[in-house]
């Protein structure tokens, strides 16, 4: 389970630039939650996912994990608990290393004896068997360096990495959008089935409004660092694209009558 | 015969600093600059024990003093997120001052009356004087490339390489960079400090700067090395240093032979080596964009000529 309790967080403050981009958002996610979360440029998504991770120091509020709470724990120990894609097929996995010792690095995340070998063949037969479920030709390749694979292969090879050992919290970062249609269908595909398989606890971003509402069981609408839609279970499946885009146009409208009103 | 030999032990030895060298330039993806400084610190600590009367610790503390050189840069680095080449500078220049310390103020410490680990090895060996130099050097050598094969396929070597290839990654898997880095360097720099502290019982005397120019040496023997080796796998890289030691040391001692360059040449043309060497990847790349022009201007005539026939 995932709460973040009133997060505030303000960039560059005290400069011209000063942006709000979490203004007292509060959310909770119940275990095996997969959760879409849409929103325009700038309205925080990203924001939230680097809070939770422990990109930078929220200025106030709380992130507890798992009944732990996380708000001061160092990116790299919270990392043992939450595994991220992200957007750019470059940023998950080490391009010079073999798709073995990727994963191999992944896998080893909760081991405790760092002078152990890396990769014993135990390890070698597993990676290879679990590669072969997602029928990419990974698993004869596992010597190949991963900076020779295309943008899907990497991201499906990051994805692995980040739920061979199942986190707590699975975090993907538009994870589908670098790629070309065919294969963001694939990728998502094998994200559906490898959440559901776990049963993770999952957050997506996602600029594609359709699969937004095609997967996962909630939906988050985020809009300048402030929640403004959640609609989950069977409300989520009868809403439409159509549906959305009302619901997006109708907050954006009060808010301008807001405005104007503040204005005169 | 004495050039073979000679080129041979210090090929060997020079091996070791190659190896550091390799480990920081191509593993952890940093040149570092506290090469010059450690390789000192370990000829001095490995001196001042000889003059003691205790070559075997001075070896064992010389690689104690490179390691701790390494994890201050490495702090510098991670601690107090300095720049790296600075941070290296930072300690090299540091270093100067302790080295001296350790040699006693004077700039220059001679071993011709202690027992060095190789005058230990006449005794031992009891063969001819450049055989048991030869056999110290290889030993050393062996030791060391044993111990560093095995520890890159181990965990926390995985996640040094790792975090050389993409930080950000090593992040996300839960791995501290701070600590692989001032891991990485420490034994970087161990390894570099053995180099030294081997050289000067090998050579019978200590000098302050000795270390200059060190770290160029280091990258021509790792560049020179590649050439050697197709694969590019962390022990290949670890031997092929090794090789790439022994090739520079054979190129320096035959063009120091030939009289053709005076001796005190020996840093420009390492110099100009490792510069060349360096720049090969953009000289391929200019090559193949002109070769690239070229091909499509032919083909760009011959259309337009095509064309100006059909127009007629």
């Amino acid at each position: 389970m995932l709460e973040i309790i009133n997060a505030q967080k303000t960039f560059l403050k005290g400069t011209p630039n000063e942006h709000q981009a979490l203004k007292n958002l509060s959310l909770t996610l119940e275990d095996g939650d997969f959760t879409t979360i849409v929103g325009s440029n700038g309205a925080g998504k990203s924001t939230l996912f680097g809070a939770v991770c422990g990109n930078f120091m929220l200025d106030a509020g709380g992130v507890i994990l798992d009944r732990k709470d996380i708000i001061f724990m160092p990116e790299h120990k919270r990392a043992r608990m939450i595994g991220r894609v992200f957007q750019d097929p470059m940023k998950g996995t080490a391009p010079h290393m073999t798709i073995e010792e990727n994963l191999a690095l992944a896998y080893s995340r909760n081991r405790k004896n760092p002078l152990g070998f890396a990769i014993r063949k135990k390890d070698s037969d597993m990676f290879r068997e679990y590669l072969s479920r997602f029928s990419m030709g990974l698993e004869d390749r596992m010597d190949a360096k991963v900076g020779l694979l295309s943008g899907g292969q990497r991201q499906v090879v990051t994805l692995l990495m980040c739920t061979m050992v199942a986190p707590k919290l699975l975090l993907l970062d538009e994870h589908t959008a670098a790629l070309d249609p065919a294969t963001a269908e694939k990728v998502m595909n094998i994200t559906k089935e490898i959440v559901a398989e776990q049963k993770l606890t999952t957050m997506m971003i996602t600029h594609n409004l359709k699969s937004a509402l095609t997967t996962g069981n909630r939906l988050l609408m985020l809009d300048s660092g402030e929640i403004i839609l959640d609609v989950k279970g069977e409300e989520k499946d009868k809403l439409t694209l159509d549906g959305i885009m009302k619901l997006y146009s109708q907050k954006k409208k009060k808010e301008l009558d807001n405005d104007r009103m503040l204005l005169n | 015969m004495a050039l073979v030999f000679g080129s041979l032990q210090l090929g060997l030895l020079y091996g070791l600093l190659a190896m550091g060298i390799y480990i920081t330039f191509r593993i952890l993806n940093i040149p570092d600059l506290t090469a010059e400084g450690s390789f000192t610190f370990g000829l001095a600590v490995s001196a001042a024990f000889t003059v003691a009367g205790h070559p075997i610790l001075g070896i064992v503390f010389a690689i104690l003093a490179g390691a701790l050189a390494g994890a201050v840069t490495g702090f510098l680095q991670t601690g107090c997120k300095i720049h790296p080449i600075l941070a290296g500078i930072l300690t090299m220049s540091g270093l100067y001052t302790v080295n001296l310390c350790i040699m006693g103020s004077s700039s220059n410490l001679s071993l011709i009356a202690n027992d060095t680990l190789f005058k230990l090895s006449y005794d031992l060996f009891g063969a001819d004087k450049d055989v048991c130099k030869l056999i110290v050097s290889a030993i050393a050598v062996i030791l060391v490339v044993a111990v560093l094969v095995v520890f890159f396929k181990t965990h926390i070597g995985l996640c040094i390489r790792a975090t050389g290839d993409n930080e950000e990654m090593v992040k996300a898997s839960s791995i501290d960079i701070n600590v692989t880095k001032i891991l990485a360097l420490a034994i970087s720099n161990g390894s570099i400090a053995l180099c030294g502290g081997l050289i000067s019982q090998y050579q019978g005397f200590a000098d302050i700067n000795s270390g200059v120019g060190i770290l160029v040496v280091g990258l021509a023997s790792v560049i020179i090395g590649e050439l050697f080796t197709r694969k590019r796998s962390v022990t290949a890289g670890l031997i092929s240093a090794i090789i790439g030691s022994v090739a520079y040391r054979f190129i320096v001692a035959l063009a120091m032979s030939s009289s053709f360059f005076p001796a005190y040449a020996l840093k420009l043309v390492s110099a100009v080596i490792v510069g060349i060497a360096l720049a090969i990847p953009a000289i391929k790349g200019f090559q193949e964009t002109r070769k690239l022009k070229k091909a499509q201007k032919a083909s760009y005539t011959e259309t337009v000529t095509a064309q100006q026939k059909g127009d007629r």
